[in-house]
């Protein structure tokens, strides 16, 4: 393998100094095995299920498409970030409370995703919140509760129904 | 970086959410608990088999044939062990004890050694300081084969030469029951076929092994049963089953795939070979080589009927593939053909069960295990037979629909349970709810954006089907579970080896602990191999088994506490009973909170559950060979585009027989996410598979539902009769959802295009396509 490579990544706010790397691992191998953040998950790597969605920049990626190395520079937010304190966002509360969560596996992705769409869009219809998370696959839920997760943090924030 | 620490897989009452905060009343039977590890799961800290580190770890990698059958010639593993980093290449030879594993049957081996019987069957194994590192070792692993044309019919394995020292006939199960020779004044006949379905849980294979002092090994692993993995991996170190100690890492689902070994034997080695802790993770395309699928299946049937539409008579023929080794394909074939004739009251029946053995991908356990493939082809026959009988479905299904007391082609008579008739009934009394008008969205239409489907060409179909299942383990197997409560200053603990893999076994425990013994603060241990068995988290079967096991055990430590109290009163034992949270006399003169009536004495109570015996089926595949039956019916709605071939469903309405509703929530997520499944199996699921080579081992090619596939699931009227002998009087409900909705979708499919289907999935050319012959 090629020689190892030191660079940093500003993670959560914190910048992280990322030691003797192989230049060809992902940000999400980074983020769960070099920087201890295990929250993305992985199910496929190769950008089809969102099990490992983090934000860069502000934009919402698979970690698993996205070579570490190449992050340098950037700002990203993990599902670590959004309850930093143990107190949920209003998102992950709607997804217990809703019921969304079996084996949870694929959950930190999602809560991500619907956290990047609520930022964008605050009164989704129940088919925009369909497509913005089409792209992070559950296989216990059949997608009912999540979709109702999504219902209860608009109502919560916004006092609005998905329509 | 900080160290993952093994045990965040504890689930422990959370400080904040719904349910179980010290000081506030959870949940008990019939309420939405909340889920106990939903705080950590949803904050990305719930520690998954994947997410384990431990100081000095390696990492594993397998290597696998790229033959479905070959002979192996030699094996060169010197190149990879000069790879610097490598710590280890593992091969048969260095299996110390038995170097088979296997459910039912050891058949199968840790590693290839002079046979190749599946493609991806694991040759050797790797360990490495980087992950990267032992995948190019396994890569410069030298092996080279000699190619042999693979067994790919499972029709034709039953006269072809044996590819296993065993045989090729995994299992043959002939029912026979009344006069298989009578005919009825209508016949309907067909040929049913049932794709491979793969369980894609999200969580792949992964795990870690740690060496331990004693010369043993600890192994934190997701898989369905601890006990039987600790059985099977003992073996092959030759250990003794107590040097071998698993404790259950965070499950990222399971539905079936995680019933067989995978990754588990060879971690095992692994970490004995290094004096290391090794950890491993399949990636998606291995994943699909690891574990075992639904077996895909051949189906033929016929059906008679008197005039007025009453059955008497099934014929059937099963042929289901087990691909390489036998995992639980006796058992699958069992409930195939026990569930052949699905629920209706069939007084005459000859089927004929086979379980095969090929060079295709190993078979086994998922969701539906059997029925789904039967219920799609009984299902398809009903239609049939109604429409020869110029007859209702519906009405037909209700003439014949079983009951309590009717007697199965198995011989058993039904002595639980069995609202057939109800569950068709508050299906069909669901209103229609669709718009009449196609919803002409881009993203509504069939094919979804960018498929291009023409608003003005969708048709519209409307399909009905019902189903059902055995619960629990039959067919005489020793079915049990265990589990330990402890009561301590008012908070009870709960140890249980019950496989917690998103079924939410966590929130039945700390229900019906509440609900015996009057607390509110229920903690659950760590799923290991410290305490006896549960048995597998399968069949439909822990809310009975190790919910039957925790209420067991929270009923003894009741009657101790009951009996403690009444001694400190002067009160004869059996004065005192549990009102809610309250300890009381019927005279009241005794009336305490559970929490402070045995001040600083602790109870403990550890039980063995074992459920009423089943029977072995005799030569003519009769005997009373199952605990209890859960019934279930569906009713999808589909739009086609008949040009492209592509369908979208627009409604699904279901019932189920349950006997108790225990978690209303919760229950709505088993029955959305198995319909799902069923979903999954009827429009886009399949393991395609050409000459024993599988094509599409990836999450690209191998589609499972999106948010965009599925509506939201209509739920009508829930049968809730009481199941004698089941805990509360509640059935597993975790099957029954995929057995019916696959049948009911694809039936819509034929009602809007006017096609026979006889297969399942539905691909696109089969309507795009059909009546177009072949160039």
């Amino acid at each position: 393998m090629t020689a190892p490579e030191d660079y940093d990544l500003l993670v959560n706010g914190t910048e992280h100094h990322v030691v003797g790397a192989w230049i060809g691992e992902s940000l999400l191998y980074v983020l769960r095995e070099r920087l201890g953040l295990p929250g993305a998950k992985n199910a496929c790597e190769q950008g089809e299920c969102g099990s490992c969605s983090v934000m860069v920049d502000d934009r919402l990626v698979c970690s698993c498409l996205v070579l570490a190395a190449s992050a340098v520079g950037t700002a990203i937010t993990t599902v670590e970030s959004l309850a930093p304190d143990g107190a949920l966002s209003d998102v992950q509360q709607a997804f217990v409370d809703a019921g969304a969560v079996q084996c949870g596996f694929c959950t930190p992705g999602l809560v991500m995703a619907v956290e990047d769409l609520l930022a964008r869009d605050a009164a989704p219809t129940e088919l925009e919140v369909r497509e913005a998370i089409s792209g992070n696959l559950c296989r216990c839920t059949g997608y009912g509760r999540v979709i109702d997760a999504v219902r209860v943090a608009v109502r919560r924030r916004t006092g609005a129904e998905v329509a | 970086m900080s160290e993952i620490t093994l045990t965040d897989t504890t689930v422990a009452p959370p400080a904040t959410g719904a349910g179980t905060a010290t000081g506030t009343r959870g949940a008990r039977i019939g309420e939405s608990a909340s889920r106990p590890d939903g705080i950590p799961k949803v904050q990305g800290r719930f520690a998954y088999s994947a997410d384990l580190w431990a100081e000095g770890m390696l990492w594993g990698h397998t290597l696998r044939s790229p033959h479905p059958s070959a002979r192996i010639t030699s094996i060169d593993i010197a190149p990879a062990l000069r790879i610097p980093g490598v710590q280890a290449v593992l091969t048969a030879d260095d299996v110390p004890g038995r170097r088979t594993y296997g459910l039912e049957i050891h058949d199968q081996p840790v590693f290839a050694s002079d046979t190749i019987r599946y493609q991806g069957e694991p040759v050797a194994c790797v360990a490495a300081d980087h992950p990267e590192t032992a995948r190019r070792a396994a890569e410069a692993i030298v092996v080279t084969y000699e190619a042999l044309e693979p067994l790919i019919d499972a029709e034709a394995a039953i006269e072809a030469p044996a590819i296993h020292p065993d045989g090729n006939v995994v299992r043959h199960l002939v029912i026979r029951h009344g006069d298989p020779t009578v005919t009825g004044d209508v016949t309907v006949e067909g040929t049913y076929e049932v794709g491979m379905q793969d369980q894609a849980p999200l969580g792949t294979e992964a795990g870690m092994a740690v060496p331990s002092d004693d010369g043993g090994v600890e192994l934190y692993i997701a898989t369905q049963w601890l006990h039987i993995d600790q059985a099977q991996v003992a073996a092959s170190l030759d250990l003794p089953p107590e040097k071998v100690r698993l404790q259950l890492a965070g499950v990222g689902g399971a539905f079936g795939a995680r019933e067989d070994v995978s990754l588990q034997i060879h971690l095992a080695l692994l970490a004995l070979h290094t004096g290391r802790p090794v950890k491993m993770v399949y990636d998606r395309a291995e994943s699909f080589f690891g574990h075992v699928h639904r077996h895909p299946a051949r189906m033929w049937y016929r059906h008679h009927a008197t005039a007025d539409g009453t059955i008497v008579n099934v014929e059937a023929r099963l042929i289901f593939d087990g691909g390489a080794y036998a995992s639980s394909s006796p058992a699958v074939i069992g409930n195939a053909a026990c569930f052949a004739v699905g629920p209706y009251f069939t007084p005459n029946a000859h089927i004929d069960g086979w379980a095969m053995r090929t060079n295709n991908p190993p078979c086994g356990a998922m969701r539906g295990f059997g029925a789904v493939q039967t219920c799609f082809a009984h299902e398809a026959q009903m239609d049939k037979l109604a429409d020869a009988l110029g007859m209702d479905p519906i009405e037909l299904r209700l003439r014949n629909a079983l009951k309590t007391g009717d007697t199965l082609p198995t011989g058993q008579v039904i002595t639980g349970t069995a609202p057939v008739a109800e569950v068709i009934r508050a299906v069909a009394e669901v209103p229609d709810a669709v718009s009449p008008t196609i919803d002409g969205r881009p993203m509504a239409l069939p094919g979804g954006a960018g498929r291009t489907a023409d608003p003005d060409g969708v048709v519209r179909g409307s399909g009905f089907a019902v189903g059902f299942k055995n619960i629990a383990f039959s067919e005489g197997f020793d079915d049990f579970s265990t589990a330990r409560v402890r009561l301590d200053r008012g908070v009870a603990t709960v140890t249980c080896a019950c496989a917690e893999v998103g079924q939410g076994f966590v929130t039945i425990a700390q229900q019906f602990t509440r609900e015996v013994l009057g607390v509110d603060e229920v903690v659950l241990a760590p799923a290991d191999t410290t305490i006896g068995s549960a048995g597998s988290t399968s069949a439909s079967r822990q809310t009975w088994m190790s919910g039957g096991a925790v209420k067991a055990a929270a009923e003894a430590v009741r009657e101790r506490m009951l009996a403690l109290v009444a001694a400190d009163h002067g009160l004869a034992p059996g004065s005192l009973r549990v009102d809610d949270d309250r300890i009381v006399s019927d005279d009241g003169a005794v009336d305490l909170p559970v929490t402070e009536a045995l001040g600083d004495r602790v109870v403990e109570e550890t039980v063995e559950y074992h459920h009423e015996p089943t029977y072995p089926l005799d030569e003519h595949g009769q005997g009373d060979a199952h605990l209890s039956f859960a019934f279930v019916a569906h009713r999808a709605v589909v739009d086609v585009d008949p040009e492209l071939g592509l369908c979208r469903l627009v409604d699904l309405v279901t019932s189920q027989d349950v006997g108790k509703v225990l978690n209303p929530l919760q229950l709505l997520g088993q029955l959305e996410g198995g319909a799902a499944q069923g979903v999954g199996l009827a429009l886009m699921e399949e393991i395609l598979v050409t000459d024993g080579t599988v094509r599409n081992a990836s999450f690209t090619d191998y589609l499972i539902p999106t948010a965009l596939d599925l509506p939201d699931l209509r739920v009508g009227e829930l049968v809730e009769q009481p199941e004698p002998g089941a805990p509360f009087g509640a059935k597993g409900v975790g099957e029954p959802p995929t057995i019916s909705s696959t049948p009911a979708v694809v039936a819509a499919v034929r009602a809007a295009t006017g096609l026979a289907l006889p297969r399942t999935p539905v691909r696109p050319s089969d309507i795009a396509l059909a009546g177009i012959e072949a160039p």
